[in-house]
């Protein structure tokens, strides 16, 4: 067994009390947001907060916010790759299994959403492909099978490693390795299906988020029918991702102890990224609502005010300081792009990203059109907690489990990195540089 | 074909709200507990709005009936993933309850707000039970419903009109709150045949749509006079 397999495979036969204890509670609360899913469906929507004009609300925000974190793994492990970034080598399994996970509790929040989830089905049979929703199924269905594959084929030497040192349920990795031997040839192959995949999900991610997007600006509602929303969209997911990367890997580190792995290097240069993101967002979030504020329509206005000094003022100054001050004073300075820096950083954008969904959500749900109709209000009740905090608690869970089976850092890429890519990259370095002059013999003197 | 459509003269409406009582007995709408009413759940169909016009004391009202605007460029359906909601040949938009999921798309697509959600399940006392219109179905909850300019009563006028060899009449198909109002302010017929009232009254001077700048060709047009 080498150093990297001692150290990244014991948490698969170790585990703490502690990991127990919290395994617990968050199934607890797991199973509270469960019974509170099946009132919700026994007597009605009506145990909600929402109304009439507030048709969408914290489903639709957690909808918006878990698939958003879901670009994480594709930014990480699919556009580092394609763009040969090697520091990426220690954080794609962390990041592609953030990705899977959040897409499938992100998938599930219209369905808790439905009024009819008895009658879900009605979107295959009687599919209108003129809706939004529907571009929607697709884009998340295909952008969950293409995730899925591509965290499962670059597991395969690790299991096949686990399976061979027979460490943990024979049975088990037997099956899920799928007979991988890591002859060269299967390598060759396994390298051309990454390779391929790691294309073909940046355009699918990309897609995903549009037409999150697009469910808001294809109506006439103001401050959502914008085109901006389908690339501001697209920016805010790749934000709130690299933000989820950071915090899981600061928890990563501190439980696992893979100080060795998840170096200063990684929470510099994500802390970077971060930073490049907090001044994506400012310049999007200012193009939109200069827009808005200048051409001055009486009902986007309405929405506007309400946003900037009326009832949602709170939730929206706190989105630009989550989203915008926090993250740029701490990553704009070396000396906090650390660890603990990227970690707070990392929560305040979590935190921003999830109340710009709020605030795209409910301000222009309660401030109708018509200024004859009644204005909105709305308060979540405890149900909707309930099955919101289920739903981060679940998703905690499941990656914790996770981590349990799988190598959370991939020990092959390691390895890879260290016996290949150190040559190869300094080969491309030498390769960007004008040929060294040939001495020629016997010339002039 | 017909294209049917409703002219509402904002001038002679005196906000009696005779409309919207009729509207809920014959389209079997559930009346919800004042505490929901409150919440913003209530149901009305066709529902009449207030404005409040100047400071007081020299202040005037307005009444706005507001029933589903049935519009020709519909953004509701568009936004349906089911195809529950629907525009028919006669420019009729409605709903179908079994299909319908419940997402509430369309209830956000609608600028008119005019799409009512089933919150719970519908209750009625035993009297209000027994005086439902048996030609109209009962929303089950977690369902969108929404005015259909009572096309039911459609189906039945032209029943009777082929029963009786004959053409259909502009009185045998008129919705209940055409029907109810004392003032004659709401007025419906098709919008194409220049012998109905609704086609020559929306040539009027005083029509206009609501947020017709949106393109929705809404088919209610409002007659007021402009001070």
């Amino acid at each position: 067994m080498t150093e990297d397999e001692r150290i990244l495979l014991r948490p698969l036969v170790e585990t703490s009390k502690r990991f127990y204890v919290v395994a617990t509670i968050l199934a607890l609360i797991v199973l509270w947001g469960m019974i509170a899913y099946f009132l919700q469906v026994r007597f009605g929507l009506g145990r909600t907060g929402l109304n009439r004009p507030e048709y969408w609300g914290i489903y639709i925000i957690n909808f918006v916010f878990f698939i958003g974190i879901s670009h994480a793994g594709t930014l990480i492990s699919a556009i580092l790759r394609v763009a040969k970034a090697e520091w990426r080598r220690a954080i794609t399994r962390s990041a592609e299994l953030i990705t899977v996970l959040v897409i499938g509790f992100g998938a599930i929040q219209p369905i808790i959403d439905l009024g009819r989830p008895d009658r879900a089905l009605n979107i295959i049979f009687n599919a209108q492909m003129r809706s939004p929703l529907l571009w929607d199924v697709a884009s998340i269905g295909l952008y969950f099978v293409a995730c899925t594959t591509y965290l499962y084929v670059p597991m395969l030497p690790d299991l096949a490693r686990i399976r061979d040192l027979g460490i943990k349920t024979p049975r088990l990795y037997r099956f899920f390795a799928a007979g991988y031997t890591d002859t060269p040839s299967q390598r060759a192959v396994l390298e051309r299906v990454i390779g391929v995949l790691s294309i073909i999900v940046i355009p699918i991610a990309v897609s995903v988020h549009t037409v999150i997007g697009w469910i808001f600006a294809m109506t006439l509602r103001p401050m959502w029918h914008s085109t901006i929303f389908g690339p501001y969209f697209v920016m805010g997911a790749i934000y709130s991702g690299i933000a989820a990367i950071l915090v899981a890997m600061v928890i990563l580190t501190r439980v696992y102890h893979l100080e060795r792995y998840f170096k200063p290097v990684h929470f510099d240069y994500l802390g970077r990224m971060l930073l490049l993101f907090s001044i994506l967002w400012f310049y999007f979030t200012f193009a939109e609502y200069l827009t808005v504020f200048y051409g001055a329509e009486p009902a986007e206005m309405r929405t506007f005010w309400a946003k900037v000094t009326g009832p949602f003022a709170l939730p929206f100054w706190t989105m630009v300081a989550g989203c915008f001050v926090i993250p740029l004073t701490l990553m704009a300075r070396r000396a906090t792009r650390t660890p603990r820096g990227t970690f707070v950083a990392g929560i305040a954008v979590l935190i921003g990203m999830w109340l710009e969904r709020f605030n795209i959500v409910v301000p222009t749900s309660v401030n109708p059109i018509w200024e004859l109709e009644t204005l909105g209000r709305y308060l979540p009740t405890w149900i909707e907690l309930s099955i919101m905090a289920a739903t981060f608690a679940g998703f905690v869970l499941l990656y914790m489990i996770a981590t349990k089976f799988i190598p959370i850092v991939s020990i092959w890429e390691m390895k890879e990195g260290r016996e290949l890519s150190v040559k190869e990259v300094s080969e491309r370095v030498a390769g960007y540089l004008p040929e060294p002059a040939i001495a020629t013999v016997g010339g002039e003197a | 074909m017909a294209r049917w459509g409703m002219v509402i003269d904002l001038d002679r409406c005196t906000g009696c709200a005779a409309c919207e009582l009729a509207c809920k007995s014959e389209n079997n709408i559930a009346p919800v507990s004042p505490d929901q009413a409150e919440m913003g759940r209530a149901m009305s169909w066709m529902k009449v709005q207030t404005e409040i016009e100047g400071d007081f004391p020299d202040t005037s009202m307005h009444f706005f009936p507001r029933p589903c605007m049935h519009c020709d460029n519909p953004p509701c359906i568009k936004v349906c993933p089911v195809e529950a909601t629907y525009i028919d040949d006669e420019g009729l938009v409605g709903q179908i309850y079994p299909r319908c999921i419940g997402c509430r798309y369309c209830a956000n697509a609608c600028p008119y707000t005019v799409k009512y959600f089933n919150w719970y399940g519908p209750e009625w006392s035993d009297s209000e039970r027994r005086h439902l219109n048996p030609d109209v179905s009962v929303r089950p909850k977690g369902v969108i419903e929404k005015c259909t300019f009572c096309h039911h009563r459609l189906q039945k006028a032209r029943e009777d009109a082929r029963a009786e060899g004959r053409e259909l009449r502009e009185q045998d198909y008129q919705p209940a709150c055409a029907e109810v109002c004392p003032t004659a302010a709401i007025v419906f017929g098709d919008l194409e045949n220049p012998n109905h009232r609704v086609a020559q009254q929306k040539e009027d001077p005083r029509a206009t749509r609501l947020m017709e700048e949106l393109g929705t060709q809404p088919k209610v047009y409002y007659l007021r006079t402009r001070e």
